[in-house]
């Protein structure tokens, strides 16, 4: 038996090994590997259809896979809902961005997960921390390098589209979380604002919370992850690294024109 | 940190207009505030003193109570991006059910009441069942309650009103809510008091509590609610349940204001809520609004019916000016939302 550190130090922070998932007839996901190493950027990228929405929903709890394991920091884990996921520190940032538009970012932040007031005006009058909650929320905010929103009391839909990513970002890596997905979180977003957004994702990294990318943008993809895992027809077939592989090659792996170079398959 | 030639996050956008805009979506309520101020200006200058007497104001009060407490009902509704033309069935099968539970079947006064109050709640139950396990639209759920709930007054009250002295006899306690505190010319009902009272609890759900920050959650995006780890269907439910209740305790008020109880009242409620929430400045899409506004739009209607009236003017012109309003209201708010993304 190895001792606790050596272990952790080689242990994914987030695993997972044959992942089966069907929907009717169509295989969405047929056996799929996932490695997520703490502390670094892994990319996951896949044609359209190729499953691996359905395997980030499986790890963030939002799908129940038909077999196959998920580990979390070595020991076995099964999510009933994002909700299990979350308790266990996985955040996602969904496409979608899982924000109330007409809420305010304090509001937002601390959307179901809201703090009462101590004693009886907490228990029994439900009352609101507001106090906390807005000091941890700028808090948070300035650790990111967001406090210059100004107005925390501000609604989100009157943000530009890179500070609600930014919102959903602060919210995720707000509660003490271990991995973060973030699914296409430069999608919808001009160019300087997705540079500003890389900019997160890495001050995000370097607070040691290891992040999992979804994203169809490869020079994003190759700037900043650590390591790119590819997927295709519903399991994984290679894991690069953007230094040891040009882009195209790299598509052209994602899209079956190439086969995956051996050997690598892990790390 | 962030290095010159990047955008930084800050969002005071220097335009006048922009920052008006914000201001308007973090306060929704101001533009019913200064509708109600201009129609009293307005009102006051065309009719003279006998608008601000307090006797006028009192009575103003008086006839929006019922209105302004289903629509209290109403707004926690429309916050979820629902909608219920049932309420005002409601009202009057609970009052129904206080008199004739306490009169045909000789309960304390008292248990009458509550029961009633139950009936409502029941109601509503049955409207959130609907919508949160069968997911049916709202709209298609409170038609249909509705016809089942004016069939249920017709068959339990036979058609017959219940008398004021039998009721006075019988059951004082459930005139009590129109009993009046005088306070020099004004008459305050206790009625208009126990409505305002219920405004503030309701206020403070909304505004202080986590279940309150939900509801208006789950109306403005039901998916990025339940992906918050809010349990919606739980939330959509309670929501019909406490509005129902409180169109039982609306029952109560109404029998109070008419002294009488009959099948028929309370016909205009369902409309005339629904019209004070969206002159209040509440959002039918969802996720937008208040229940300070929904107070200000029913004291609108108020106050546009009664000033119309004390200026000699037709009680068509009434009906004609609120149907404006609406449709004014409505287009700010389909403005706003469209502006903000």
């Amino acid at each position: 038996m190895t001792g606790p550190t050596a272990s952790a130090a080689t242990e994914p922070a987030l695993k997972a090994r044959g992942l089966v998932k069907s929907f009717g007839r169509v295989v969405a996901m047929d056996g799929a590997d996932f490695d997520l190493m703490p502390g670094e950027i892994l990319a996951v990228i896949g044609d359209n259809g190729a499953g691996k929405s359905t395997m980030i929903s499986a790890l963030a709890g939002a799908v129940r896979p038909d077999a196959g394991e998920i580990y979390l920091g070595g020991e076995r884990v099964s999510f009933h809902s994002p909700m299990d996921a979350r308790a266990r520190g996985i955040e996602t940032v969904f496409q979608g961005l899982a924000l109330a538009p007409a809420l305010t970012i304090v509001d937002n932040l601390f959307l179901g997960r809201e703090y009462r007031v101590p004693g009886l005006r907490g228990r029994l009058f439900r009352l609101l921390d507001r106090a906390r909650m807005r000091e941890e929320a700028r808090r948070h905010l300035s650790e990111l390098g967001l406090m210059t929103i100004q107005n925390i009391d501000q609604v989100v839909e009157t943000l530009s589209g890179g500070q609600r990513q930014g919102v959903a970002v602060a919210r995720a890596c707000a509660f003490g979380s271990k991995v973060v997905i973030l699914d296409e979180p430069t999608a919808a977003l001009g160019v300087k604002e997705s540079r500003k957004v890389l900019d997160l994702i890495r001050d995000v990294r370097a607070r040691g919370i290891s992040i999992v990318l979804i994203s169809h943008n490869m020079p994003h993809v190759f700037e900043i992850a650590d390591r790119v895992h590819i997927h295709r027809l519903g399991r994984r077939v290679a894991v690069v690294r953007p230094s040891d592989m040009s882009m195209s090659d790299a598509v052209a792996i994602m899209t079956g024109a190439m086969e995956p170079p051996a050997g690598r398959q892990d790390r | 940190m962030a290095s010159d030639d990047l955008p930084t996050f800050a969002t005071t956008d220097p335009r006048l207009s922009r920052r008006m805009i914000n201001v308007l979506h973090g306060n929704p309520t101001i533009i019913p505030l200064f509708v109600l101020v201009l129609g009293l200006a307005v009102f006051s200058s065309v009719v003279g003193e006998r608008f601000f007497h307090p006797f006028n104001l009192s009575l103003v009060l008086q006839q929006v109570t019922i209105i302004g407490t289903v629509a209290l009902a109403q707004t926690l509704i429309i916050l979820t991006a629902g909608i219920d033309l049932s309420v005002g069935a409601i009202v009057v099968l609970s009052s129904v059910a206080m008199g004739r539970l306490a009169m045909d079947q000789d309960l304390p006064p008292g248990l009458a009441l509550s029961l009633g109050i139950a009936v409502g709640s029941a109601c509503g139950a049955l409207n959130g069942f609907f919508v949160t396990l069968i997911r049916l639209p709202p709209f298609i759920v409170t038609l249909g309650t509705w016809s089942v709930f004016n069939a249920l007054i017709q068959f339990w009250s036979g058609g017959e009103t219940i008398r004021q002295q039998e009721i006075e006899a019988a059951a004082p306690i459930l005139q009590w809510t129109g009993e009046s505190l005088r306070m020099g010319a004004a008459r305050l009902t206790i009625g208009s008091l126990l409505m305002l009272l219920l405004a503030g609890l309701l206020w403070y759900v909304l505004n202080r509590t986590a279940y309150g920050r939900h509801i208006y959650a789950v109306g403005n995006d039901a998916n990025a609610a339940r992906l918050s780890g809010i349990g919606t269907r739980r939330v959509l439910f309670t929501v019909y349940l406490i509005a129902g209740a409180i169109c039982g305790f609306a029952g109560w008020l109404l029998i109070g204001r008419i002294g009488a109880i009959s099948p028929l009242g309370g016909a205009m409620t369902n409309l005339d809520s629904i019209t004070a929430v969206v002159i209040g400045g509440t959002s039918l899409f969802g996720g937008r609004g208040s229940i300070i506004g929904t107070l200000i739009g029913a004291l609108i209607v108020g106050f546009f019916r009664n000033g119309l009236a004390l200026a000699g003017l037709d009680v068509l012109w009434q009906e004609f000016t609120i149907g404006f309003l609406i449709i004014i209201a409505v287009s700010f708010d389909q403005w706003l939302r469209r502006i903000s993304t």
